[in-house]
């Protein structure tokens, strides 16, 4: 065995060193593969970065209500009475004044316009009172104040005013035939939050002509364990056909679907380039094993077997790929890492997020360039271990 | 009593079919090289001296009649144990060096020696003395393009006989060289035969070159149609 592997590492070595002879056929290779994996990985980036967004959003104490089986905020309708009678409910956590920390919010989707090419997208408006704010960890004003209720002022989430324009504080912006004034802006940690518009529940409701309806209500549990009460306390009243999530599977719900959206283009796309990069692997191993063939028969005179020619010759394909796969993780890393773009949430409205490259996800954009220089290099290496001495040297 | 042959040739035939047509080299061809035999073999193109060296290395198969080396059969032996065979028996020198491009002179005559039980050090070591051999103790850490076509011909010998070899297959060995370093080449050639006894066959066009060996075969379309004792050139 020692044997055998000094002679693979001997082919190995000099089919790595011929290397440069061929440059620009190995170059191809490479960047055939380097595009492969960064097209996969710009996906997975995506998928990674919005998942994050989405995940990172909610509280394991926050319990988030919606009308039975309505599952996002848009479909739900909850009514004061409603209200009402959750704030009895058990589990729940008081404030310092003595009062249930319950938040009945309306949602309503309002025109933005992007930043990066002015094109128009929905934001959310978000009519909650004070107790909104209060009710959610790691709220945070970075400029400005809160909104005054009864007022037609608007607090903004920092993302928003990032990705959409006209949303800086002082701005006013048109909605629902009233002028609105942006008195502050937000920072919630890059959560969901941040790409929403926050303004008094009451105004919301008057202007958008929703009066007395509310489509969920937040709740600050006394404990992340309360939420089986607070379920049951649900279940046995015939008047709150309402379910209950924790904040956090509730949005860990809301992301998959777009996730598995994201990555179900991203995989299909990265391996149909890849049979593309196949190709380009295929012909420059070929080409390899070909402008090596004295070299392989000369090996083969001397006495060195197949295996070696074989896998001297796998091993240069999958240096090629290790390459590629490299060179693709670190352009995606370098053009993508941290830049923040915006998509359709399940709420119909803009989600905005940062592509988020991470450790696995370049380990997996390796794996498939690994996979094109091993399959690329195969049926090569089974050429240089296999054909006849007397064939490679031209006389035969 | 005569000493039995180190190879002999039995009956043996070639036939190839191109583009439908079938070819035959050799029809019938019997031969036999003794122990520390230097041989020539001389003829015009096609007439066979590359294919019956190629047999006599096992890097090609007869399609009929029978190969014997020291005393065992070689014609039938599957590839992997030809590959074992030609390690421990035969050690070619071609006309165009063939050393690998990227590899220092020493490199290239250690790597018969990766396919043996030797460390490092030793590989090592037999390389340094077949290249002190062969002239070329101050070209160890050369490449073959920063030599001559003679040192590279000479790196080749080294190769070839740095395992120790019982015989040297040479495919005009001197056929890319001019007359001067021809001769040097031949003359150590004619060294390691009568020297170091090792068994020693050449295919070549040069009449000059022939003469360095023992014997010169004659081969015209698949048979030898004379054969003569040389050796009239003696270093």
């Amino acid at each position: 065995m020692p044997r055998l592997l000094a002679q693979i590492a001997a082919v190995t070595a000099i089919n790595v060193k011929s290397m440069p002879q061929r440059a620009w056929l190995s170059a191809s290779t490479v960047v055939a593969v380097a595009l492969v994996v960064a097209v996969l990985l710009s996906f997975l980036a995506m998928a990674n970065g919005f998942e994050q967004t989405l995940r990172g959003t909610g509280s394991p104490e926050v319990a988030v209500l919606l009308r039975g089986g309505a599952g996002v905020e848009i479909n739900s309708s909850i009514s004061r009475d409603q209200v009402r009678l959750v704030e009895e409910a058990p589990g729940i956590a008081r404030g310092a004044d003595g009062r249930p920390l319950v938040s009945a919010e309306l949602y309503v989707t309002v025109d933005g316009r992007k930043r990066a090419g002015g094109s128009k997208a929905n934001v959310t408006l978000r009519g909650m009172g004070p107790e909104g704010a209060a009710i959610r960890p790691g709220f945070r004003i970075v400029g400005g104040r809160m909104a005054q209720p009864g007022s037609a002022e608007l607090m903004v989430g920092q993302s928003l005013v990032r990705e959409f324009a006209g949303f800086d504080l002082g701005s006013r912006v048109r909605i629902a035939n009233a002028d609105w004034t942006v008195v502050g802006v937000f920072d919630m940690g890059g959560s969901v939050f941040e790409s929403e518009l926050w303004a008094d529940i009451a105004t919301v409701q008057s202007l958008f002509r929703r009066t007395n309806v509310f489509q969920s209500i937040r709740v600050r549990l006394d404990a992340p364990d309360r939420l089986p009460a607070l379920r049951a306390y649900l279940d046995a009243d015939p008047r709150l056909k309402l379910d209950a999530k924790s904040e956090v599977a509730y949005f860990a719900d809301q992301a998959s679907s777009t996730i598995t959206l994201i990555r179900f283009l991203g995989w299909p796309l990265a391996i149909a380039m890849a049979v593309g990069a196949l190709a380009g692997a295929l012909n420059t191993m070929y080409s390899a094993v070909a402008a090596r063939a004295q070299e392989i028969a000369t090996l083969r005179c001397l006495g060195f077997g197949g295996i070696p020619s074989f896998v001297g010759t796998l091993i240069e394909s999958l240096l090629l790929a290790l390459l590629g796969g490299l060179l693709g993780a670190a352009v995606t890393w370098a053009a993508f890492d941290g830049v923040t773009a915006s998509t359709l949430g399940s709420g119909f409205t803009q989600v905005v997020f940062a592509f988020r490259l991470s450790p696995v996800l370049v380990f997996q954009g390796v794996v498939l360039a690994l996979v094109v220089g091993l399959l690329g290099g195969l049926f090569p290496a089974w050429r240089a271990a296999h054909v006849p001495i007397v064939r490679a040297y031209g006389n035969g | 009593m005569t000493a039995p042959d180190l190879i002999r040739l039995s009956g043996v035939a070639k036939r190839f079919t191109k583009a439908g047509q079938g070819i035959t080299i050799f029809d019938h061809l019997d031969m036999g090289i003794g122990r520390g035999d230097f041989v020539a073999i001389m003829g015009p193109s096609g007439s066979g001296k590359t294919t019956l060296l190629n047999l006599l290395g096992g890097i090609d198969q007869p399609t009929g009649g029978e190969i014997w080396f020291d005393g065992a059969r070689i014609d039938r032996l599957p590839e992997g144990r030809l590959a074992d065979w030609r390690a421990n028996n035969v050690g070619f020198i071609f006309q165009f060096y063939n050393l690998m491009p990227t590899l220092t002179a020493l490199r290239n005559v250690e790597l018969p020696l990766l396919l043996t039980p030797l460390g490092r050090a030793e590989r090592r070591q037999r390389a340094e003395i077949a290249l002190r051999i062969v002239g070329l103790s101050d070209r160890l850490g050369h490449y073959p393009r920063e030599m001559s076509g003679g040192q590279q011909q000479r790196v080749a010998i080294a190769r070839a006989i740095v395992s120790d070899p019982k015989m040297l297959l040479c495919d005009e060995p001197t056929g890319d060289l001019d007359r001067g370093t021809a001769d040097e080449i031949l003359r150590m050639l004619q060294l390691l035969n009568r020297e170091m006894g090792k068994t020693i066959v050449m295919v070549t066009h040069d009449p000059e070159a022939a003469r360095y060996a023992g014997r010169i075969l004659h081969l015209d379309k698949g048979r030898f149609v004379e054969n003569e004792l040389a050796g009239a050139r003696v270093s």
